[in-house]
């Protein structure tokens, strides 16, 4: 009874997506394209009988549409609500059919279907011509990038099967497809309720000489480009059965491995070559696109979920920044700047996006200004990775160009979208190189540049020592600066108070400021109680190796208070100065300053002799 | 090599990388094995997907107490041999109120022990993603069904709550009262499933080639009678049959089809010239129509 050979091995598989409006005869043409292609069983279709006296719209007939309305609350709203996947198979292909409504409302559901298919169906009723639902179907495909259409002009019954209403039908949709970019469309009139063109040529329309909607799919061919495309496999799971064996499991997303091939992995960059490919127990010669293996290499290279491998001929790029396109699939609203996780290839990681630059109005293709992006929306938005990856252009290679976005607490699948490009914003970021550097500097100022860095509790002397090792450089002809700071809490750092956060930015952004007058040649001596080693620490990651003096200003705390030379110590004990260093808030002396000065006697002239001697010895004073 | 890759061989690689992708993310998987020629074949894809390791799950059996001997056999040799830790759950309630489905009817006897079974284990092993062998073309409520399906903190499956499936990006996080149930097999059909088994040469119990068993015929399916727990009605008796089974469950309640097929060959052929589909053999299948909806509704596969 079935259409199948007993052979199949030898069979492809196509994808297919059918989409349509509410009444044109989408489910009918499924459930037909079944019973026709004899796929439907005999105790189903009993059932089915049974079923259309029940819920049926066509009298004592069997309503095909039955055949492929799942579910209960479906069949009895009469409408389908979600993608479906049939089953059917002909002679030499297998057939996978996402179906999917075509409401409005279900946007979402249509870019599920067509994110992976080979083939799109698009329905149109022939009595009632190209609606604007056609031209939104249309748009869809286009968008999801799906190579082939099939334009189904159903009910041609309706129209007395007749020549003109299908050509003048067929003329209006190629100028729409012409306008948005669609590739290829064919067009075929059909009659689904009476079974027309599906499998067999009908005998009502004999001016038509194309093929019936079932010969149009088997013929149609497959993507064989992504064979020829560079390699790409995202890899999903390392597999370690021992100390001997560490294998790099994933789906060739593009292309073709061979033993021996160099690969790169990203975003690390690191060089492979490949020393074993296996599929299951069997070792292969050469793995190509859509082939689960696993991949052994003869360098122990760091490799680990959420890589991808590339052909190093055409790497993709590894940024931060994008833009792309997006559907939005949640009820609640996408909310510029929130932080979502995002899913490319087998690498999870955190992403935010901008404002919309525009949504997309699906009927009329209309650029809409948008701050937001609802339910089915479509738009286009500028989005920040949270750690730089690779990512390619959508048209280009799709598997790397896909992704969706998941919100962080619910878990669920908000949105969808497409990379169009990547944004040179990151690397426009790069220090920019100029001329006039820090060499040209020196040489013009006859002495290096660097930055000494004080540091000790508040009373310690650090700003005596400072300004008196200034006026001694400065009488060398030295170009010198000091950073103090109270000095920068006046200015700079006004916004910034003395609980710890403020702290760190507080020395962050002194260290930055060091950074820049550093690269401008000068010696900059920066007095700050900086408590935390951390900061320090990162004060000192931000200057180039040997640029970074520390000098610790070390005083007990009973020596401090009681010079006391601000009254400060005075108002921290009488409880007027919370977060005061030394008092209620700790002090983090330095585990190995360049310089550690024992400030107890408070005499800066020695201090600044010691810290002059260090400094002759750096080569930073002649 | 054919750079072309067969439908068979896309479908081998769609059910590896789905394999993967749950375990990759899973924090407890477990594999629900039945013993039936899709978890024959769910198995070996498994052990394709982590060659030259195991796969590093369990098999889960959800007992009856009522399935074919021949397939408790069949699934203690494939535990060994695959050599995968296998845990049987049986619902103490069920053994304890001795529930079987002459006494409590089929529907009573199937919810108790598969349905309340599963969520048993599930929830005893705290599993956060299993594995089974569902096809999407077996009945129509499952062809909406999600390759990793969501399920609440009490197991159900709620349309609404499904997430969009797109490219191969499957989204396999969870929230901390969710569960996955995983479907690799999600996109083959019943022929794919028996050329692949002859293929891969994979190995599946004897009760799916044809032989003469003795069978009683009760409302107009074979039932074959496989140990003296069955209960005869007046009149009944058993007679011997070439038969074999399309799918399998508890023996009083699965139906034999007549057959004469002994290879996998002949019952490729004759699964081509059949009329009648898979699930027709099982008497659960025949309360109403959307059934199966409902059931999956409170958690059964």
């Amino acid at each position: 009874m079935m259409s199948v050979g007993v052979n199949v091995d030898d069979k492809d598989l196509l994808r297919v997506f059918t989409c349509g409006s509410v009444d044109d005869g989408k489910s009918t043409l499924i459930g037909r394209l079944l019973y026709e292609s004899q796929l439907v069983y005999d105790d189903t279709l009993a059932r089915l009988t049974e079923d259309s006296k029940k819920h049926g719209t066509q009298g004592s007939d069997i309503d095909f549409a039955l055949l492929v309305d799942g579910l209960l609350a479906e069949r009895e709203q009469g409408i389908t609500i979600d993608v479906a996947y049939r089953y059917f198979s002909s002679q030499k292909r297998s057939f996978i059919l996402a179906d999917t409504p075509g409401h409005e409302q279900y946007t979402r559901n249509m870019v599920t279907g067509a994110s992976s298919a080979d083939v799109a169906l698009i329905l149109v009723d022939a009595s009632k011509g190209i609606l604007t639902q056609t031209k939104r179907h249309s748009y869809l495909i286009k968008l999801l990038g799906v190579r082939q259409a099939i334009l189904v002009i159903n009910k041609i019954d309706l129209v007395d099967y007749d020549e003109e209403t299908f050509v003048t039908l067929c003329d209006a949709f190629q100028t729409y497809a012409d306008e948005i970019g669609l590739k290829e469309t064919t067009y075929i009139p059909v009659s689904a309720l009476r079974g027309d063109n599906l499998t067999s040529k009908s005998v009502r329309m004999p001016w038509y000489d194309g093929p019936t909607l079932m010969s149009c799919l088997e013929s149609i061919p497959l993507d064989s480009e992504v064979y020829d495309q560079h390699f790409r496999m995202s890899v999903q799971y390392i597999i370690r059965p021992n100390s001997e064996f560490r294998g790099v499991a994933g789906t060739v997303a593009s292309g073709r491995l061979s033993k021996e091939d160099a690969v790169v992995v990203l975003p690390s960059g690191a060089l492979a070559h490949v020393e074993r490919i296996f599929c299951g127990e069997t070792e292969l010669q050469e793995a190509v696109a859509g082939q689960s293996v696993v991949v052994t290499f003869h360098e122990d290279v760091d490799v680990s979920r959420g890589d991808l491998l590339s052909a190093p001929e055409k790497l993709p790029q590894v940024a931060e920044h994008f833009r792309a396109t997006i559907v939005w699939m949640s009820n609640e609203v996408m909310l510029p700047g929130r932080t979502y996780l995002i899913k490319i290839g087998s690498r999870t990681s955190t992403v935010s996006f901008e404002a919309p630059r525009y949504e997309v109005n699906v009927n009329t293709l209309e650029h809409l200004a948008a701050r937001t992006l609802s339910l089915n929306a479509i738009g286009v938005c500028n989005a920040t990775l949270s750690t730089p990856s690779p990512l390619e252009r959508y048209a280009e290679v799709p598997e790397g160009g896909s992704f969706i976005v998941i919100d962080r607490f619910t878990k669920d699948t908000v949105g969808a979208g497409m990379v169009d490009y990547v944004l040179r914003r990151s690397d426009n970021i790069h220090w920019q190189t100029f001329e006039v550097d820090r060499e040209a500097r020196t040489r013009l100022f006859s002495h290096r540049s660097a930055l000494i860095w004080f540091t000790g509790l508040s009373g310690a002397g650090k700003s005596t020592i400072a300004n008196l090792l200034e006026k001694k450089l400065f009488a060398r002809g030295m170009h010198t600066y000091i950073l103090d700071g109270d000095n920068v809490r006046s200015g700079l750092n006004k916004d910034l108070g003395f609980t710890e956060a403020d702290r760190v930015e507080n020395i962050r952004r002194v260290a930055e400021v060091a950074k820049l007058m550093v690269d401008a040649g000068l010696v900059v001596l920066a007095s700050f109680i900086s408590p935390f080693r951390s900061e320090r620490e990162l004060a000192r990651n931000l200057q180039k190796e040997g640029d970074f003096i520390e000098v610790y200003v070390d005083v007990p705390l009973a020596v401090a208070e009681s010079r006391d030379p601000k009254g400060l110590y005075r108002k921290a004990r009488a409880g007027e100065l919370p977060n005061f260093t030394g008092i209620d808030s700790p002090y983090e002396p330095p585990e190995s300053p360049e310089i550690h000065i024992q400030n107890s006697q408070g005499d800066p002239e020695e201090a600044v002799a010691i810290i002059m001697r260090a400094l002759e010895l750096k080569g930073i004073i002649s | 090599m054919r750079s072309r890759l067969s439908n068979l061989d896309r479908l081998e690689s769609e059910s590896i990388y789905i394999i993967r992708e749950a375990v990759a993310t899973a924090e407890r998987p477990v594999m629900l094995y039945s013993v039936g020629k899709d978890s024959s074949v769910l198995l070996h894809l498994a052990r394709k997907a982590f060659f030259p390791a195991r796969p590093p799950f369990p098999l889960l059996h959800v007992d009856t107490t009522w399935k074919f001997s021949e397939m408790y056999r069949f699934r203690d040799e494939v535990a060994k041999t695959s050599g995968m830790e296998l845990i049987v759950h049986q619902n103490p309630y069920c053994l304890a109120n001795n529930i079987n489905p002459f006494d409590h009817g089929s529907s009573v006897h199937t919810d108790l022990w598969k349905t309340e079974g599963l969520l048993q284990a599930l929830r005893g092993g705290n599993f956060d993603m299993a594995f089974a062998g569902a096809r999407r073309d077996e009945e129509r409520s499952r062809a909406k069904e999600r390759v990793f399906s969501v399920r609440s903190s009490s197991q159900r499956w709620d349309p609404k709550m499904q997430r969009p499936e797109l490219w191969h990006l499957y989204n396999t996080m969870l929230s901390p009262s969710q569960s996955l149930r995983v479907f690799p097999l999600s996109n083959w059909t019943e022929f794919d499933i028996w050329n692949y088994i002859r293929r891969e040469s994979i190995s599946i119990v004897s009760l799916y080639f044809a032989k003469e068993r003795p069978c009683v015929e009760r409302d107009g399916a074979l039932i074959v009678v496989d140990d003296d727990r069955f209960r005869f009605l007046p009149n009944e008796t058993s007679r011997l049959r070439k038969v074999r089974f399309r799918t399998l469950g508890c023996y009083p309640l699965t139906g034999a089809i007549e057959s004469e097929a002994t290879s996998i060959e002949e019952i490729v052929e004759e699964l081509a010239k059949s009329s009648t589909s898979e699930r027709f053999g099982r008497v659960i299948d025949y309360d109403a129509s959307g059934s199966m909806e409902i059931k999956r509704q409170h958690g059964y596969f």
